[in-house]
C-alpha cells in the first residue's frame, strides 16, 4: 500500500497535481483520474518507473457514465476510459482512468508502449464508438465490420426483439458481401514483396485446427508463413452486455459459458468481485468446496487441452483417453452439482447446496486412478520424440515478451517465471494450500506443454487436500445479499418476510462501487471488474480473459515458422473462443 | 488366318481374365474391409467399439459407406477444371488396381487338368513394373489436388508430389540392395528362391526397414500423412471431391496399403512360402490345389499383418512436419540406403570370390 501512495504522488509531482484525482474502490486498488493529454506520459512513466515498473497491461476497457448516479466524487464524464496496470516486482495492480465527455470523444492510444494495447483499444472503438489518436489500425474487432452503432453504449439494445425484424434487402446484401471480400491491405498484409507473390491462406472460421470459430489469415511464401492475422468476434455473445441486463444472481450463468471448459472457475472470478463490493465474507468450507470444484475443473481443462493438442500433431488416440479422464471428473462434478459442463454452482455467498453424502468416495476413487493415468499419457505424448520433434523450439517468446504481450497463466511459466496468483495474490484461502508453481525455461511449445502437465500434478495435490480437510460449517455466508437469501427469520416477522421476497424476485441490491478479483484461471489470469450503482443489476461488468492477449500474440510467435506449426502454436497457447470474444 | 486365330490359346485368355476379374475384385473386397478394420483397430486402441449395428460386429458397414458414398451429390466446382478432376481421382484408382498384376499370390492350381499360376503376369522385370505405376499414382494426387482450384489442396499436392517423389529414391536404392542377392527383377523367381531358403529379411534387415518407411510414405500413411492433414490441411487433396469420386482416393489409399503390404509380404517375408514346412513335400501330400490354398492363405495371413501395422502406427504416433519428412527422407534414408547397397555389393562380391 505504502508504494503505491510513493507511486500515486511521484505522479502527482511530475504530471501536475491538478490531473489526478484519487477515488478509493471497494477493492483497494490506487485508483487516479488522469486528463487525456496526460495518458501516454503516465502509462510511459509507471511503465518505466523504477525499482518496480508496471510492465504489464493487465487490462483497457471502457466505461459509459451517462447514465450512472452514484460516481462517488468523480471528474464529470460520459465516457470513462480505464487502464489497469500491473507490477510483478512490486505485486500491485494500480488503475488510471481518463474521463471523457461528448458523444464520440478522442483520446490518444497507448499502442505504442504497450504492444497488447492494440487489441484492448481496437475493442473500447468497437464497444463505445471512442476513437484513439495514433493508433496504427483502429478497426472493429468483434462485431462484423457492417454493424450499426456500438453495443456497450447505453442507448444501444441488449436484445434482438428491441431491434426492429430482421430485412436483408437487396442492396443490404450486396453490402454484406463485399464486405466480406479479402483484400489484404484492409488487414494490414501486402499482397507481393519485391521478388514474390504472397499466397494467402484463410484458415477457418470452419476449420478442424482452430479449436473453434476463429479465422486466421496466413500470409505465406511457400509453406512459410510471413504474417498472420486473426479475426475474432464469431464468438461474440455480448456477456459484457448482457451483465448490465441480467441480476447480480442471474448472471452467473453466462460467467459458466466465457471459459467454457473451466466452468466454476468462471463463477468464482465473477463471485468474488461480487462479493467484495457486497462486503460477504464466506465460510471456510464454501472456500474449500469452491477451490476443490476449481481445480477439479482446472484438470478437466488441462486434459481437453492435452488430448486436442496431440490431435493437432496427428497423434489421434490420447484424446480419447483423455476424454474418458475428463469424464470421470465430470461424474464427480456431476454428482455434487447435477451439471457437467456449466454446474452453474456457485451462488452469491456460498454454493448453491452442501455437499451430498459419499461425495468424498467418488472424489476419492478419481484421486486414486489419476496419477496411473497421468502418466501413461505422459509418456505417450510428452515423451514422444515426433512429439518433441514438432514442439521443440517452436513458438518460442521470453519472459520480456510475455509480459509485454499480456501473458499470463502458463505460457508465462513457461518462460522461467514463478508466478501464480493462486501464490502470489491468494484468493478464496488458496494460501492454506500446499503445492508448487511448476515452471519451464525456454518458453516454447514443448515448455507450455510440460508446464501444463505439471499443472494437473499441483491440482491433483491440491484435491486430495481439500479431500482430507474438508472444513464443517455452513455452506452459506450468513448474510443478506447471498443469493438465493437466508430464510431463517422470516416466518418470525413481516419486515424480513418482504426483503426475502424483494431479495427473490427482484435478486440483491449491491452497494455502489467498483471491485475487482483477479484469479488464477485454467489459462490465466482471470478477472471481472464490476461497477455497482446500487442496484439489481451490474452498471457494468467488465471481463478480462486471458486467451484475448495470448490470441493477439500469436501473429507474434508464428511469423517465420510453417503452416503445421501454426497449428503447435495454437494448440500449445491453449485457447478457448468464447473465452477470446465473450 | 483362321487357323491361326483359332489355334491361339483361347483358354488362356479366360485363365487370365477370371484372374484379373478375381484378384481385382478382391483387391477391391479386401480394400472395403480394411476401412472396417480400420476402424475396428482405431476403436480397440481408443477404448471405443467401433462399428456395431451394421451385421454383427459391423461387418456390414463397409457396404453402408459404399451405398452412401454412391448416393451423395456429385459436386464438381464451378471453379475447378472438370476433366481434370475426374481424371484425378480415376488415375489414383487405376494406379492402385494395376500393381496387383505382377503379384504371385499363390503357386499353380489345378482347373480340370490344366496347371494355372495364380499371377496375372509373370513379367521379367515385375519390380520395375511395380515401381512405375506407383510413381503413377502421385499424378492421381497431384491432378485431383490442381484441379480442385483450392489452397488447401493445392498444398497438399505439392507435399504429396514432393513427398512421394522424395521417398521413391531411397525405396530404390533399398530395393538395389535385395535384387544384388536375388539376381532376378521377376517376383515369382524372387518368391522361388524363398522357399527353399530364408526369407529375404534375414539378409536384408537394414533394406527391409527403408523399404518398410518408404511404404508409409509412398501411401501417405501416419506419420506421413501430410498431404491429407486433417488439423492443417483440412483433408488436403481431397477436400474438394464428394461422392464416388471421393470413394474412389479413398479406396486407392486402402488399395495401396494392401499392395504395399503385398510387396513386402513377397520381397521380404517369402511371399506365399509357408514358414517352418518344406513346400515341395507338403504339396505331394496334400495336392496341387490344396496347397496353394493354403499359400494364398498364408500370404494374405501376411498381408493382413502389414495392414494391422500401417493401422497400429496410425493410430499411435504423431505425424512429421513437412521439412522433417524431406529431412528425414534425403538427410537419412538416401544415405542409408546407399550404405546398404554399398555393404551388399561387397559381400556378394566376397562370398563369390
Amino acid at each position: 500500500m505504502e508504494h503505491d501512495f510513493d507511486i500515486l504522488r511521484h505522479l502527482q509531482q511530475t504530471l501536475g497535481a491538478d490531473i489526478i484525482h484519487q477515488q478509493q474502490p471497494v477493492d483497494e486498488i490506487p485508483t487516479c483520474w488522469i486528463a487525456k493529454e496526460r495518458i501516454v506520459p503516465a502509462v510511459l512513466q509507471l511503465k518505466s518507473s523504477t525499482p518496480s515498473p508496471y510492465s504489464f497491461l493487465y487490462d483497457l476497457f471502457g466505461i459509459d457514465e451517462r447514465n450512472r448516479i452514484h460516481t462517488a466524487g468523480a471528474p464529470p464524464s460520459d465516457f470513462t476510459v480505464a487502464y489497469l496496470l500491473f507490477s510483478y516486482q512490486q505485486n500491485s495492480f494500480i488503475r488510471l482512468k481518463v474521463p471523457l465527455t461528448g458523444e464520440y470523444p478522442t483520446l490518444p492510444s497507448i499502442s505504442s508502449v504497450f504492444k497488447n494495447a492494440n487489441w484492448y483499444e481496437r475493442e473500447v472503438y468497437d464497444m463505445f464508438g471512442i476513437r484513439f489518436e495514433g493508433h496504427p489500425h483502429l478497426r472493429r474487432i468483434l462485431m462484423p465490420i457492417t454493424w450499426q452503432g456500438h453495443p456497450l453504449r447505453k442507448e444501444h439494445p441488449a436484445r434482438a426483439t428491441e431491434m426492429g425484424p430482421y430485412q436483408l434487402w437487396d442492396e443490404k446484401q450486396d453490402r454484406e458481401q463485399e464486405a466480406l471480400r479479402f483484400k489484404p491491405e484492409e488487414w494490414g498484409m501486402q499482397a507481393q514483396s519485391e521478388d514474390a507473390d504472397f499466397m494467402f491462406l484463410n484458415i477457418g472460421p470452419q476449420h478442424p485446427g482452430t479449436h473453434g470459430v476463429l479465422r486466421i489469415i496466413l500470409q505465406l511464401d511457400g509453406e512459410d508463413i510471413v504474417d498472420a492475422v486473426p479475426e475474432i468476434g464469431f464468438h461474440h455473445r455480448g456477456a459484457e452486455k448482457m451483465g448490465e441486463r441480467q441480476s447480480w444472481h442471474t448472471y452467473i450463468p453466462y460467467t459458466d459459458r466465457i471459459d467454457y471448459l473451466g466452468g466454476v472457475m468462471n463463477n468464482l472470478a465473477y463471485l468474488l468481485a461480487v462479493e467484495k463490493l457486497a462486503g460477504i465474507e464466506v465460510p471456510d468450507r464454501v472456500k474449500v468446496i469452491r477451490v476443490m470444484l476449481c481445480e477439479l475443473f482446472r484438470i478437466a481443462s488441462h486434459l481437453v487441452w492435452f488430448g486436442t493438442f496431440a490431435q493437432d500433431l496427428g497423434q489421434l488416440s490420447p484424446v480419447f483417453y483423455m476424454f474418458t479422464d475428463r469424464e470421470r471428473i465430470f461424474d464427480i462434478i456431476e454428482a455434487i452439482c447435477g451439471g457437467r459442463m456449466h454446474p452453474n454452482w456457485f451462488r452469491i455467498g456460498g454454493v448453491a447446496q452442501d455437499l451430498p453424502t459419499g461425495w468424498d468416495k467418488v472424489v476419492k476413487d478419481f484421486t486414486d486412478v489419476f496419477p496411473k493415468n497421468l502418466r501413461e499419457y505422459n509418456s505417450m505424448v510428452m515423451r514422444n520424440s515426433l512429439f518433441k520433434a514438432r514442439t521443440k523450439g517452436i513458438g518460442i517468446y521470453t519472459l520480456q515478451e510475455a509480459i509485454e504481450w499480456g501473458v499470463t497463466g502458463p505460457g508465462l511459466r513457461a518462460c522461467g517465471f514463478e508466478w501464480d496468483f493462486r501464490k502470489k495474490r491468494p484468493y478464496s484461502g488458496y494460501e492454506q494450500f500446499d503445492f508448487d508453481i511448476p515452471i519451464a525455461q525456454n518458453g516454447d511449445c514443448f515448455d507450455r506443454a510440460t508446464v501444463r502437465v505439471e499443472e494437473m500434478w499441483q491440482s491433483l495435490r491440491i484435491v486430495t487436500q481439500c479431500l482430507h480437510n474438508m472444513p464443517e460449517g455452513s455452506y452459506k455466508a450468513d448474510h443478506p445479499l447471498t443469493t438465493p437469501p437466508l430464510k431463517k427469520h422470516t416466518m418470525a416477522d413481516i419486515e424480513t418476510l418482504i426483503t426475502h421476497f424483494l431479495g427473490v424476485s427482484w435478486g440483491p441490491v449491491i452497494p455502489a462501487g467498483e471491485a475487482m478479483s483477479c484469479i488464477e484461471a485454467t489459462k490465466g489470469a482471470n478477472s471481472y471488474y464490476l461497477i455497482s450503482d446500487n442496484n439489481t443489476v451490474a452498471y457494468r461488468v467488465r471481463i478480462r480473459t486471458p486467451s484475448f492477449p495470448h490470441m493477439q500474440m500469436v501473429p507474434y510467435i508464428s511469423k517465420g515458422y510453417t503452416v503445421a506449426d501454426l497449428l503447435s502454436i495454437l494448440g500449445s497457447v491453449d485457447f478457448v473462443l468464447a473465452d477470446i470474444d465473450r | 488366318m483362321y487357323s491361326t486365330l483359332l489355334a491361339f490359346d483361347w483358354l488362356f485368355v479366360i485363365e487370365k481374365l477370371v484372374l484379373i476379374v478375381g484378384i481385382v475384385s478382391i483387391s477391391l473386397v479386401i480394400a472395403m474391409y480394411e476401412t472396417w478394420a480400420e476402424r475396428k483397430v482405431a476403436a480397440i486402441m481408443q477404448d471405443r467399439r467401433g462399428p456395431m449395428r451394421a451385421g454383427p460386429m459391423g461387418l456390414l458397414q463397409p457396404l453402408a459407406d459404399g451405398l452412401k458414398l454412391f448416393m451423395k451429390e456429385e459436386i464438381i466446382p464451378n471453379t475447378s477444371n472438370r476433366i481434370l478432376f475426374i481424371l484425378g481421382p480415376c488415375l489414383a484408382m487405376l494406379a492402385a488396381m494395376m500393381t496387383s498384376a505382377v503379384i504371385p499370390w499363390g503357386g499353380k492350381i489345378d482347373v480340370f487338368g490344366r496347371e494355372v499360376s495364380l499371377q496375372i503376369a509373370d513379367i521379367n522385370i515385375g519390380i520395375l513394373y511395380v515401381f512405375a505405376v506407383v510413381s503413377m499414382g502421385v499424378f492421381g494426387i497431384m491432378i485431383g489436388g490442381w484441379a480442385s482450384n483450392n489452397k488447401f489442396s493445392l498444398m497438399a499436392a505439392l507435399r504429396g508430389a514432393s513427398q512421394a517423389i522424395s521417398y521413391e529414391l531411397p525405396m530404390g536404392l533399398s530395393l538395389i540392395a535385395l535384387l544384388m542377392l536375388t539376381g532376378s527383377l521377376k517376383l515369382s523367381v524372387i518368391v522361388g528362391q524363398q522357399l527353399d531358403g530364408v526369407w529375404n529379411v534375414v539378409y536384408q534387415p537394414l533394406g527391409f526397414l527403408i523399404f518398410l518407411i518408404c511404404a508409409f510414405a509412398e501411401c501417405n500413411r501416419t506419420p506421413f500423412d501430410l498431404p491429407e492433414a486433417e488439423n492443417e490441411l483440412n483433408f488436403g487433396y481431397h477436400q474438394e471431391y464428394s461422392s464416388m469420386k471421393l470413394g474412389f482416393f479413398l479406396f486407392a489409399e486402402y488399395i495401396n496399403m494392401f499392395i504395399s503390404s503385398a510387396i513386402m509380404a513377397t520381397l521380404f517375408f517369402g511371399g506365399y512360402d509357408i514358414p517352418f514346412v518344406n513346400d515341395a513335400q507338403l504339396t505331394e501330400k496334400v495336392g496341387l490345389n490344396l496347397m496353394a490354398l493354403f499359400q494364398g492363405g498364408v500370404l494374405f495371413a501376411k498381408i493382413a499383418g502389414f495392414i494391422f501395422l500401417f493401422m497400429w502406427v496410425r493410430w499411435t504416433i504423431p505425424r512429421f512436419r513437412y521439412d522433417q519428412l524431406m529431412n528425414l527422407g534425403w538427410k537419412k534414408l538416401v544415405p542409408l540406403a546407399l550404405i546398404n547397397m554399398i555393404v551388399t555389393a561387397a559381400v556378394v562380391l566376397w562370398l563369390k570370390k
